[in-house]
């Protein structure tokens, strides 16, 4: 049956259905279901999250300056950015004002996350979807080297290096354990590379993969420990003590310059490995133009990155805040989250139950009542799902609309809410890309867009680092230790009911956390997060969201292989832990109890 | 015809010297808290052994331990993962997905019944059916259960795995449930923290495979060697406690001194695990250092133990070397009291010397007078 959507899209589920679940390189667990016309094309995709945990249910009557703590725990992956989300939704609700120490470490905080994020998503999630990791086994180490030092100055290049990694992986591939490489693609038509890109990405993946826990470092100084940092509501836990007795429990001058120099090496590894591999990966695959979805009609951001504390106004913001809709690149509509009318979440095709399910709910009105049923349609059993049906409720996922669009998020969003908007620290970098890759405006829409607009915004972050380490030096050297108020930190200072928003530009795009607080306790927490908008299900009209969007349209080297549907969906860096929530207004039990 | 490889060979055709490898087994006891002599046996271990395939599940969870896993630093989770293991079923880095992916969990299974590792992240809902965690179009505590038949031992990551973690929190509406309700006959071993320390992650795997054992467990399950002691007895900021120096807000001159942290929440004191020991990150720092409190993320039902700002009042803190056991053993009241009248002591110790210190200030001799007194 052919249907077209109202946001503009032909789907037909006649053709042959294909299941990939497990979805991996992912954080969670999501199930893709796609139906193949005669040429394998997919024209038709269903977007399932297979998980639910319920965090919000449990903040219900917690102190609020714990929150952070239970929120941070929603994701281990973009960890920290929820427990800055949620400081920044209690004290929206307390009126709490934090230093401006404190602002410039919590960017740092989440810009850190921001290049670590990006670069093991790169790496490690994504680049195996482009990757032949065998076919570099062919490679010539001598023309290898020469490739890399074409492309950049990165000094781990020479011969013999790429010899010796070539001897590993080949020991490695010849002992048949095969680990996490078994079973992959390798030799699809799909991949594109040539046996020395190959090679020097696969040198460039272990590289990445050591490198990756120096940025973090980052965290350790100033939060603790990570993965999950810890945060303060009013401010930041870790105390400035630059020049007395005690130095030692604060940060001091050592901290810093173990902060300064990671920023340096983060910037040199970005600047000198990602981007020019990101580069020349894309340079093989500008035909496969494939996976753009919602990303040239509909696209959304909260904005993040305050230059200055306690100043929440667009012009403060370092990441463009807006919305985009129906493709209209000349029009940046403001986005307010407290608004009834904008955010959305609806429920007919998730399993949660609303008493009017053909209407959407604003998060400060949120209600969430699991209800796991499958449609008259779907194939096998309740414990064992065949196949889906996705006319019935279909995803743990909830359906997020803005102003009723199906919106996409993420880095790519913000790069184009950024370019639509003439600001020149996302202009010219794009620019500068399709220039030197000879694509059009056009190209950025896709899902290689989507994967250069997350490496761009890595180096953008990372020097952004720099920016915001300076900054804390200054106000030091200017006199200002503050890093925490605690003016408003005992309960009986606060209003006997209050209630707040706090937002983020997570990795993988636009977070939301709304508060309620009653008596000193959380009455009503609820989280809207990047991947329910974009791994949404569809809402009562019928719009499809950008995970299914995207992969319309692709065709697939070889039915049996889901390359082509993994790379598009990784594109995405899809986040289920992320992605599900709940809450139940009256308190009530939510599920039966069975003991097994 | 592909045969299997020992660490070792890995090592010397991965162009690593024997020279080098031998440093690294030196290391590797080293954090384990071994015997210098013991570097032979790792060598010897690694040099004649084929690498044991890891099966590594996720549940319910948010993957922080997986992240932490790669923030080893010695042995680098590249070696680990490249060298040391055969990490065959992993859905955060595997190649493949779907149909491919699940294939492989048959092959092992039936391939290496009885000798692979069974790493498990996150636990099983039991909930909606078991529903609220799928995989494969089944719920995730059947394909735990069908790994756990056929393995040598479980590893449960974390506290997720070891406890129900954070979506097991009251009203728990998942269901939630640690791995060792539901693997009941084979050997569990948890590795608490939320996240566990990286190298307590890959110490506690390289253990296994040196020494051909699992580690010695405590009552709860945890590996002695890395859980036998809380962080509170080998802080760095215990002599603060001990003299009275707390921090009574944040960014107060206590914090800015590096006082302790006990009377803003630090769950040090009752809490078992190697943070003050091994710290994190390559040993960068841990929570205390960086100015919050412990939050006891490694102890059962953390989440349902009152505020994380609240001063802990249940623990037996004069015993520096009590072990987890004993202190179950405690009589909790009693102790509750011990802690609450030498923060008391202590604190009226702490005012009485810094009116003395008034007293004297006026004496150029006694300039530093909280040197001079030991504070």
């Amino acid at each position: 049956m052919t249907v077209t959507t109202p946001n503009g899209f032909t789907l037909d589920n006649s053709g042959k259905r294909v299941v990939v679940d497990p979805v991996t390189r992912i954080e969670g667990h999501l199930r893709v279901e796609v139906n193949l016309d005669e040429n394998n094309v997919i024209r038709n995709a269903v977007s399932t999250g297979t998980m639910w945990r319920g965090l919000e249910v449990i903040l219900r009557g917690r102190d609020p300056r714990d929150a952070w703590a239970f929120t941070e725990r929603i994701c281990g992956v973009c960890t920290g950015t929820h427990a800055l989300t949620s400081v920044r939704a209690v004290e929206d609700a307390l009126g709490i004002d934090i230093p401006e120490n404190a602002n410039s470490i919590r960017n740092l905080m989440q810009l850190t996350l921001q290049a670590h994020d990006h670069l093991v998503h790169f790496y490690h999630l994504h680049a195996l979807d482009w990757v032949d990791v065998v076919s570099a086994l062919k490679a010539d180490p001598k023309a290898t080297s020469e490739l890399a030092q074409s492309i950049s100055p990165w000094p781990l290049s020479s011969p013999g290096y790429f010899r010796d990694i070539k001897a590993r992986l080949t020991r490695f591939v010849e002992s048949g354990q095969l680990g996490p490489f078994m079973n992959g693609y390798w030799g699809s038509p799909a991949y594109k590379l040539p046996p020395e890109a190959n090679l020097m990405a696969v040198a460039h993946y272990l590289e990445a993969l050591d490198f990756q826990k120096e940025i973090v470092k980052i965290h350790t100084v100033y939060g603790g420990k990570n993965p999950h940092p810890n945060w303060l509501v009013g401010g930041m836990p870790c105390t400035i003590n630059v020049h007395d007795t005690g130095a030692v429990g604060a940060i001091n001058m050592e901290r810093l310059n173990l902060v300064s120099s990671i920023i340096d090496q983060t910037i040199a590894f970005i600047d000198q490995v990602y981007l020019p591999d990101l580069k020349a990966i894309a340079s093989f695959y500008k035909d496969w133009t494939y996976g753009g979805g919602l990303s040239s009609q509909s696209v959304l951001s909260y904005g993040d990155i305050p230059e200055h504390a306690n100043d929440d106004s667009d012009a403060n913001l370092l990441l463009p805040r807006g919305a985009i809709i129906n493709g209209d690149l000349n029009t940046i509509h403001p986005v307010d989250v407290r608004d009834p009318e904008q955010i959305q979440e609806f429920v007919d095709h998730s399993w949660f139950r609303y008493a009017d399910e053909s209407k959407g709910l604003h998060p400060w009105d949120g209600v969430t009542e699991p209800n796991f049923v499958l449609g008259p349609n779907a194939k096998g059993s309740k414990t064992y799902i065949e196949a889906i049906d996705e006319n019935a409720k279909y995803s743990w996922i909830k359906a997020p609309r803005w102003r009723g669009h199906a919106m996409e998020v993420g880095p790519l969003a913000r790069w184009v809410i950024g370019y639509a908007q003439g600001r020149p620290e996302f202009k010219e970098p794009v620019d500068k890309l399709l220039t030197d890759l000879g694509l059009p405006l056009t190209a950025l829409f896709s899902t290689l867009g989507r994967t250069a607009a997350r490496g761009l915004e890595a180096s953008w972050a990372a020097h952004q680092m720099r920016h915001f380490q300076d900054k804390l030096v200054a106000n030091i050297k200017a006199g200002d230790t503050a890093t925490a108020n605690t003016r408003k930190w005992e309960p009986r200072t606060w209003p006997r009911r209050a209630r707040g928003v706090g937002t983020t530009e997570a990795p993988r795009g636009a977070l939301g956390h709304w508060v309620s607080i009653e008596r000193g306790k959380i009455d009503n927490y609820q989280a809207v997060v990047p991947t329910t908008w974009n791994g949404s299900p569809r809402d009562p009209q019928g719009n499809i969201g950008a995970y299914e969007a995207a992969l319309l349209n692709t065709p697939l080297a070889k039915a049996e292989e889901p390359l082509e549907i993994l790379r598009t969906l990784h594109s995405f860096d899809p986040c289920l832990a992320c992605s599900t929530h709940v809450i139940s207004p009256d308190g009530s039990p939510l599920t039966e109890i069975r003991v097994r | 015809m592909p045969t299997s490889d020992t660490f070792y060979s890995q090592f010397r055709r991965a162009g690593i010297s024997r020279r080098t490898f031998l440093h690294f087994c030196g290391v590797s006891a080293a954090t384990l808290g071994l015997a210098p002599t013991m570097a032979g046996r790792i060598a010897h271990a690694l040099e004649t052994k084929p690498r044991t395939p890891v099966i590594w599940l996720h549940g319910l969870e948010c993957t922080c331990c997986s992240e932490s896993f790669i923030r080893s630093a010695h042995p680098l989770a590249s070696d680990v993962v490249l060298s040391m293991i055969s990490l065959d079923y992993d859905d955060l880095i595997m190649a493949s997905a779907g149909h491919q992916a699940e294939a492989i969990l048959d092959d092992i299974r039936t391939r290496y019944r009885g000798q692979y590792i069974l790493a498990v992240e996150g636990n099983a809902p039991l909930g909606q059916d078991g529903m609220s965690c799928f995989i494969a179009g089944r719920p995730f505590h059947a394909q735990l259960k069908e790994m756990a038949a056929d393995c040598a031992a479980v590893i449960a990551w974390g506290s997720c795995a070891s406890w129900g973690c954070v979506q097991a929190a009251r009203p728990n509406p998942t269901q939630a449930t640690p791995i060792d309700e539901i693997v009941r006959d084979k050997p569990v071993i948890k590795v608490p923290g939320c996240p566990p320390i990286a190298e307590v992650m890959t110490g506690v795997l390289t253990y296994m495979l040196t020494f051909e054992r699992l580690p010695e467990l405590d009552r709860q399950g945890r590996p002695k060697m890395f859980y036998g002691q809380r962080i509170h007895d080998k802080c760095y900021r215990r002599p603060h406690f001990d003299a009275g120096q707390y921090v009574e807000r944040f960014d107060d001159e206590g914090a800015r001194k590096g006082y302790c942290l006990y009377k803003v929440g630090c769950k040090g004191p009752t809490t078992y695990n190697a943070c003050s020991t091994v710290r994190w990150n390559d040993g960068v720092s841990f929570p205390i250092q960086s100015g919050h409190g412990c939050i006891g993320c490694s102890e059962k039902g953390f989440w349902d133990k009152g505020g994380f700002y609240q001063h802990v009042t249940d623990t037996h803190v004069f015993g520096v070397e009590a072990n987890a056991d004993r202190v179950g053993l405690a009589a909790v009241g009693g102790v509750g009291a011990a802690i609450g009248a030498h923060a008391a002591y202590s604190s009226y110790r702490r005012g009485k010397q810094s009116v003395d210190a008034q007293t004297t200030t006026s004496s150029p001799t006694a300039k530093h007078p909280h040197e001079t007194t030991g504070n």
